[in-house]
């Protein structure tokens, strides 16, 4: 902006000229960002207060009550059973999807592999159904009743497998969102690999290098930055679930309609009508997931992105 | 200074929100004739709107189909918070002192305080609240009943049960001879069910007392019905899977399930679900805990109502008298809608059994006589959070394989916890 004042020859026109280039982007920014977040952080130091019975017209007021809100929020034991019910779901999905999608990145990277743009479609082509419907498919194959994976553990006289069982619940949900979110990484990563110079390869292999070598000491490592990347985003992603589990909670005893702490504001604001604590666990979920997005970055930022200066 | 920019702001950004996503549909022409909106998802309701719409030319009701139950309460506070509500609304009983404790519903007694003798005792009751206020007029009931897989009871040589002793016992005759199939389920998905066995076994889980509400979601009859089933399901003889998922309609269809204790609406479900059983169901009172003195409960069931925000609230007033009074009206809600009218009138008219039911040809004669034994219940201002309560609950219990008694324990906090923290006053 400076350098554009300057060459502006000093006129009035000039000077406006900038703020008119950036104004859309602000105004939108302080319309559907700013602004909702801070109406967020608006109500949640807010309730309504019932006199009397409660049945006939203006016995509701809005009272001031300060930090009460999120004192509730931290002290509910069903949002923190919720949040390590994530951090369980979280363990099982994130390392299986990052895992099978940097193996699908470097298969795919390898030279002698046949039908590369059809596989990488493949793989891809889940991320493009919504989650919604991914649960309602999973639902039907899930249900012992109806899935076709247990009509066939019945025909060979073998124990069924429920996963809609509370544990099995973990993987189910996990399994949801590995089918989903693997191509998607697997393209992240894979582009990744593509812009690794190909002389490296050549090096390693006059070193003697074999291709899982390549794979485990140069491309790997050279990947660190878009997997810091990818686990962030996948990371983020776990924290938020939300459509898939209130999708399957019709079908089981297995799942609340709080099992995490979105689908508990979700219940909060719309269950209960009570968007002022809504909003106060919405708040505070936001600075947990900043302080685990920014925590993860600066642990990594040394290591992965150390050569990139 | 900045938070009040900020208020005006964010007002006027909702505001154009709310406008886009209305479409401005409740606007009026300047002159012309007087336009309703009516949000409602009673199947083929729309056609008894357009006989309205026919004899009616100075009052034009635009019928705007919704999804049901639960779903329409929160759109409906939301758009009453968002000064932007229907003209009328399809609600349930359970959800009126909901509505109505958020300022959502008008009262309406100067315009349908008359209609009061068409309907029982027990049914008006529910829409004023036991005050002096109407806030909705009743359309339809769910009376309880037990529908049953007569051929299949009779391969097995089952008998109807009558008391839930017999239906315990009919339960496990069922599975001793043939092990794959249930007489019926435990539901954690339908806290409507649950509250409607309750209502049958007398129980009460919201009382007023002046300006105080009572609480008793775990009294002694609601923990009757839970021990009783927690016993059912310990020893297997009944299944507990939820009921309406895909799994359930499957059970149904193929004869997995050969009971259901449903309601008088049940018909147009089972031939929605279970198509190809058509003719082998038969239904019949629900089993009784005292048999001298049979009784039953309501699951489902609604009204129409007339939202506060309304600037038309007397034409409004009018029209859901009419839908639900007028002989027309209500002779095609029940052929259209296949509704059980609340307006007595109706309820004795019904010849016809229902499509689904062409063995049975007395359906609504029984009918009537099982809804006669209804028995009253007082809803809560939060129905909301007592059943989001049971389904996690009653879901964790099950799964776990634990007792049902210690779920209404929860139910009950859950239920007594918001309402103080929303100020209510609360006592016992």
């Amino acid at each position: 902006m400076t350098s554009m004042r300057v060459s502006g020859r000093g006129g009035a026109a000039p000077k406006v000229a900038p703020y008119a280039f950036v104004a859309p982007a602000v105004v939108l920014f302080l319309l559907v960002f700013a602004l909702p977040i801070a109406y967020t952080v608006y109500l949640s130091l807010f309730r309504t207060e019932v006199k009397g019975l409660g049945l006939g017209l203006g016995n509701r007021t809005e009272v001031f009550v300060g930090l009460d809100n999120y004192w509730r929020a931290l002290t509910d034991s069903e949002l923190g059973a919720g949040a390590l019910r994530v951090f369980g779901y979280g363990a099982i999905l994130v390392p299986t999807m990052l895992g099978l999608a940097l193996v699908f990145a470097l298969l795919l990277d390898e030279e002698r592999v046949r039908a590369r743009g059809f596989s990488r479609i493949a793989i891809f082509l889940p991320y493009a159904i919504p989650g919604v419907i991914a649960s309602l498919l999973w639902g039907f194959l899930y249900l012992p009743g109806t899935s076709p994976f247990n009509q066939m553990l019945r025909e060979l006289s073998l124990p069924e497998v429920n996963l809609l069982s509370p544990t099995g619940i973990y993987f189910a949900l996990a399994n949801i969102a590995v089918w989903g979110g693997v191509g998607y990484n697997m393209v992240v990563l894979y582009t990744a690999l593509r812009s690794i110079p190909r002389d490296l390869y050549e090096a390693a292999r006059i070193d003697g290098c074999t291709p899982l070598q390549i794979a485990l000491r140069i491309k790997i490592p050279l990947l660190a930055p878009a997997l810091v990347l990818t686990s962030l985003f996948s990371i983020i992603a776990t924290l938020q679930v939300f459509a898939e589990p209130t999708t399957l909670a019709p079908l089981t005893n297995s799942l609340s309609l709080t099992w995490t702490p979105l689908m508990k504001v979700y219940q909060d604001a719309f269950g209960r009508g009570d968007i002022y604590s809504a909003a106060a666990t919405s708040v505070l979920i936001a600075l947990v997931m900043f302080v685990i997005s920014f925590g993860l970055l600066r642990i990594t930022r040394s290591r992965a992105f150390g050569g990139e200066r | 200074m900045r938070l009040d920019i900020a208020k005006k702001a964010v007002a006027v950004g909702l505001g154009l929100t709310l406008l886009a996503a209305c479409g401005g549909g409740t606007e009026q022409a300047a002159d012309g004739p007087v336009e309703l909106s009516f949000w409602a998802w009673a199947p083929n309701i729309d056609k008894v709107v357009d006989k309205w719409n026919a004899s009616h030319p100075d009052t034009k009701v635009v019928f705007s189909k919704q999804a049901q139950g639960d779903d329409l309460v929160t759109k409906l506070l939301t758009s009453a918070k968002g000064g932007n509500p229907p003209d009328l609304a399809q609600v349930e009983y359970q959800a009126l002192p909901t509505l109505v404790s958020n300022d959502v519903l008008a009262d309406i007694s100067e315009g349908a305080a008359s209609a009061k003798d068409k309907f029982a005792p027990g049914i008006w009751d529910q829409v004023t609240l036991g005050g002096s206020g109407v806030y909705a007029v009743p359309q339809d009931s769910g009376p309880m009943m037990f529908y049953y897989r007569a051929d299949l009871f009779e391969q097995y040589g089952l008998k109807v049960p009558t008391t839930w002793d017999q239906y315990a016992q009919t339960a496990r005759d069922l599975r001793a001879k043939a092990s794959d199939k249930f007489l019926g389920t435990f539901s954690s998905n339908d806290p409507g069910w649950f509250a409607g066995l309750v209502q049958q076994a007398g129980g009460s889980w919201w009382s007023v007392e002046g300006d105080t509400w009572t609480v008793s979601v775990d009294d002694a009859a609601t923990k009757k019905v839970a021990q009783y089933w927690s016993g059912l399901i310990a020893e297997g003889a009944v299944d507990k899977t939820p009921m309406y998922t895909p799994e359930w309609n499957k059970a149904l269809n193929d004869g997995t399930q050969i009971g259901w204790l449903s309601a008088v609406w049940a018909p147009g479900v089972l031939q929605g679900n279970a198509e190809s059983t058509l003719g082998k169901w038969a239904m019949a009172p629900m089993p009784q805990w005292d048999a001298s003195a049979p009784r039953t409960g309501n699951w489902g069931g609604s009204t129409t109502a007339v939202t506060a925000g309304s600037k038309k609230q007397k034409a409004a007033t009018e029209f859901a008298v009419w839908l639900n009074t007028d002989p027309t009206a209500v002779e095609a809600l029940v052929t259209e809608s296949a509704i059980y009218p609340a307006a007595i009138s109706a309820q004795e008219a019904q010849a016809k059994p229902p499509a689904f039911f062409p063995n049975q040809p007395d359906f609504y004669t029984q009918a009537a006589k099982i809804a006669a034994t209804s028995s009253g219940f007082t809803w809560g201002p939060n129905v909301n959070v007592t059943y989001t309560a049971y389904k996690n609950a009653m879901g964790e219990a099950i799964s776990g394989g634990a007792d049902l008694v210690p779920a209404l324990t929860k139910m009950q906090t859950a239920t007594v916890d918001d309402m103080k923290a929303n100020g209510f006053t609360v006592g016992g």
